[in-house]
């Protein structure tokens, strides 16, 4: 007797139509809900007969910016504008990030410091400044700190001619002359010879021992690309450009106007606190143990820290951190506030100029994502590198 | 069976958004609104929205008793007056200087009674449509009297705070290029930091609209250690504004300020009205609405511009009232008299 063929179930009692059903319609109705959402948008502006449209870019900014990075005149178009105020945003938020982990990783481990007092005010430090308003804070940095240094012609004068007044910091700074270019190129031949040597090394494959080696190499081939240079010159390839009184007021040196000092001291200082309490947590989340083994071998505290106990913290610590420097770069927009011209002030002023407040604030939302995410991915790379490899 | 899932789930989006893309769009809905004027809403509510600045002394303050007062808050409650005979049927809304011409594009407020400037780009492209000039004013440059400087040129290489999303900035940038003065703006959102970071002496100036210049010097520590230059940098109109496209409230609001300017030229004050009433000079009678059928074509009563008179006043009493000889700020009236007097106030026929 022939059996029957295998019956297939009907599809409607398998439950991985139904999944399947279920995901395909989440994905429907988000994007029917998107659709409906720029439906509305466009039929409201074609209403109020306003035209979407990116070509004011292209038009004269017809205002002038208190800070510029790279060369910039009214007469530019908006877009070059706009690329100033990123500049600006991103020199904030670069020095902003370096600087807050730097501060809030000494205040996290001094938080766990054996010495009593330095615990008190790493805690004094992290609560004051986790529990009051940024904008507070900026404000607070601005009146009473910066624009309550003297005026410009009575500078204050530290030591190594940095010049503090209200209108920013001075500080020293090198610029390159007419033999930069002969100094540059030697030390690009003497990279490229150590680039050979490195790689003539790998295809030799050196034994594990003599990898130190390496770095002789490379510190005697740029000391000679060095003394190739000054012997074809005779001079340093920077000179110091120092700030100086002038008759019309300060001038030289590197310019850091009170508004980004502000700003940049004022963000610093308030992620430090929140990236603080992380790496107290990161550490605190290593057992125990770990210490006690590392005291048994003969470390002493300083070396715990540094070899055993802190690139296990370092697991704990990155996702958070990530976190805190997208805060960070987000936060930069109240630069506003205090006068410092970054791509959200940039960007208002056009806004009000030409009216077009979609564009405009598709045009900050797009920056501000792709910053964000842009540091979310090198985190994250860096996050992985430093993650428990399991088998 | 993944890449099943995969397929099923384009196709239903791509189905999705054939269907939704092509919606055939309203052609009467383009330009006018629904086909109701805001003037009908008003009427409904019952109450006017009226978008004011709120940090002007003259123009639109909070006093101590909690109420609005200056002129631009005395504009919106006479057009609440002429539509609803009663003053106080307004609400204010503070607006700063980046959010107002969205919230009226979006009909956020009715009107926009806020000190801005009647520009060629916020009628066309902004796309507003502006009353009558209530307020001619211009740009100025406030300095410290210890600082010695005399004109622009002085001003070189120094800083000069301005607020955001005003037509200062562009004015100052042209006027300092057409000079070929470099100099260092720092600008700021908030109006009142930006006062106070050039009262710390971070910037060597100020710059603004002169009317706001003397409102703000009359608030900062010392009033007579500033200076306001006699450097005038640009014109500038201040007028009320409304979103376009609508042009039955827009009529309403125009005749509304012409009609506080006409009634200073006619000689009506708040005082004589009742008297002159009873007049018998046709004009005046028309004017008041006694007779004649004045505010048919607006959608208003006859008599709104009497309405307007009893409770606000003329243009010359709101203006003394708020910027007269008796107030601190006492700003002289200058261009802003009637055309009889050799200013610039002129209203057409009420006829």
């Amino acid at each position: 007797m022939t059996r029957f063929p295998i019956q297939l179930k009907p599809f409607w009692r398998d439950v991985r139509f139904w999944r399947y059903a279920g995901q395909v319609l989440a994905v429907v109705a988000i994007a029917s809900f998107a659709l409906l959402l720029w439906n509305n948008l466009s039929r409201n502006l074609q209403q109020l007969g306003i035209q979407l449209g990116f070509d004011f870019l292209q038009s004269q900014a017809a205002f002038d910016i208190g800070e510029t990075p790279i060369a910039y005149s009214p007469t530019d178009p908006y877009r070059q504008a706009l690329l100033i105020g990123l500049l600006n945003s991103l020199r904030i938020m670069v020095v902003g990030i370096l600087l807050a982990t730097v501060v809030g990783v000494t205040v996290g481990i001094a938080r766990l410091s054996d010495n009593w007092l330095v615990r008190q005010l790493a805690a004094l430090y992290v609560e004051t400044l986790r529990n009051t308003p940024l904008l507070l804070q900026l404000f607070f940095w601005y009146f009473a700190v910066f624009l309550n240094l003297p005026a410009t012609r009575n500078a204050l004068v530290l030591p190594g001619s940095i010049y503090l007044s209200q209108r920013g910091i001075l500080l020293p700074w090198l610029q390159p002359n007419t033999v930069t270019p002969i100094w540059l190129a030697c030390l690009g031949g003497g990279l490229v010879l150590v680039g050979g040597i490195w790689f003539r090394q790998q295809q030799r494959r050196q034994q594990p021992g003599s990898a130190s080696r390496i770095w002789l190499v490379v510190l005697s081939a740029i000391a000679l690309a060095g003394l190739l240079a000054w012997l074809l010159t005779a001079q340093p390839p920077l000179d110091w450009d120092l700030p100086r009184q002038t008759g019309a007021g300060l001038a030289g040196g590197l310019w850091l106007s009170s508004e980004f000092a502000t700003l940049l001291i004022g963000l610093t200082l308030y992620t430090a606190a929140f990236i603080a309490e992380i790496v107290r947590a990161g550490i605190q989340a290593v057992p125990k143990g770990q210490w006690e083994a590392a005291r048994a071998l003969g470390l002493q505290s300083g070396l715990v820290m540094r070899l055993v106990v802190f690139p296990q913290a370092l697991r704990i610590i990155v996702p958070p951190l990530t976190s805190q420097y997208l805060n960070l770069a987000k936060n930069s927009s109240l630069a506003i506030a205090v006068g410092y011209p970054d791509i959200y002030f940039v960007a208002s002023t056009t806004f009000n100029q030409t009216g077009r407040a979609v564009e405009v604030m598709l045009l900050l939302m797009g920056t501000y994502l792709s910053i964000s995410l842009l540091i979310s991915l090198v985190m994250n790379l860096y996050n992985r590198a430093v993650q428990v490899k399991e088998r | 069976m993944a890449k099943w899932g995969f397929i099923v789930t384009t196709a239903l989006l791509a189905m999705s958004l054939v269907s939704c893309g092509g919606e055939p769009t309203d052609p009467t809905a383009a330009g006018v609104g629904t086909g109701q004027s805001r003037l009908g809403t008003v009427l409904n509510r019952g109450q006017l929205i009226c978008g004011v600045s709120g940090q002007l002394p003259g123009f639109s303050f909070v006093d101590q008793s909690g109420r609005y007062t200056g002129l631009d808050v005395d504009i919106c409650r006479a057009i609440a007056a002429a539509l609803f005979d009663d003053p106080t049927a307004v609400e204010f809304r503070n607006l700063n200087a980046k959010e107002r011409f969205t919230a009226v594009q979006t009909g956020e407020v009715d009107v926009l009674s806020r000190n801005t400037t009647w520009t060629i780009s916020r009628d066309s492209s902004v796309g507003l449509e502006f009353a009558p000039v209530v307020f001619y004013d211009g740009q100025g440059i406030m300095v410290r009297r210890s600082d010695n400087i005399q004109s622009l040129e002085d001003l070189k290489n120094q800083s000069i705070c301005t607020q955001t999303g005003t037509t200062n900035e562009q004015n100052l940038a042209d006027q300092m290029r057409k000079r070929g003065i470099p100099y260092q703006p720092v600008v700021f959102e908030d109006i009142n930091t930006a006062y106070a970071t050039y009262a710390e002496g971070r910037c060597q100036a100020v710059t603004s609209d002169r009317s706001q210049l003397l409102s703000r010097r009359s608030t900062l520590p010392q009033p007579k250690n500033h200076l306001i230059l006699n450097e005038v940098l640009s014109k500038e109109p201040l007028a009320p504004a409304v979103a376009g496209g609508d042009h039955q409230w827009f009529d309403v609001v125009k005749w509304v300020v012409y009609a506080t300017i006409e009634a200073e030229e006619l000689g009506i004050t708040s005082a004589n009205l009742d008297e002159l009433t009873s007049s018998s000079d046709p004009v005046v009678r028309r004017f008041l609405g006694v007779e004649g059928d004045l505010g048919q074509g607006l959608g208003l009563d006859n008599d709104f511009a009497a309405q307007v008179v009893k409770h606000i006043g003329n243009y010359g009493e709101i203006y003394n009232r708020h910027l007269g000889p008796q107030t601190s700020l006492d700003l002289e009236r200058g261009l802003n008299q009637l055309w009889t007097a050799g200013g610039l106030l002129y209203a057409p026929p009420f006829r």
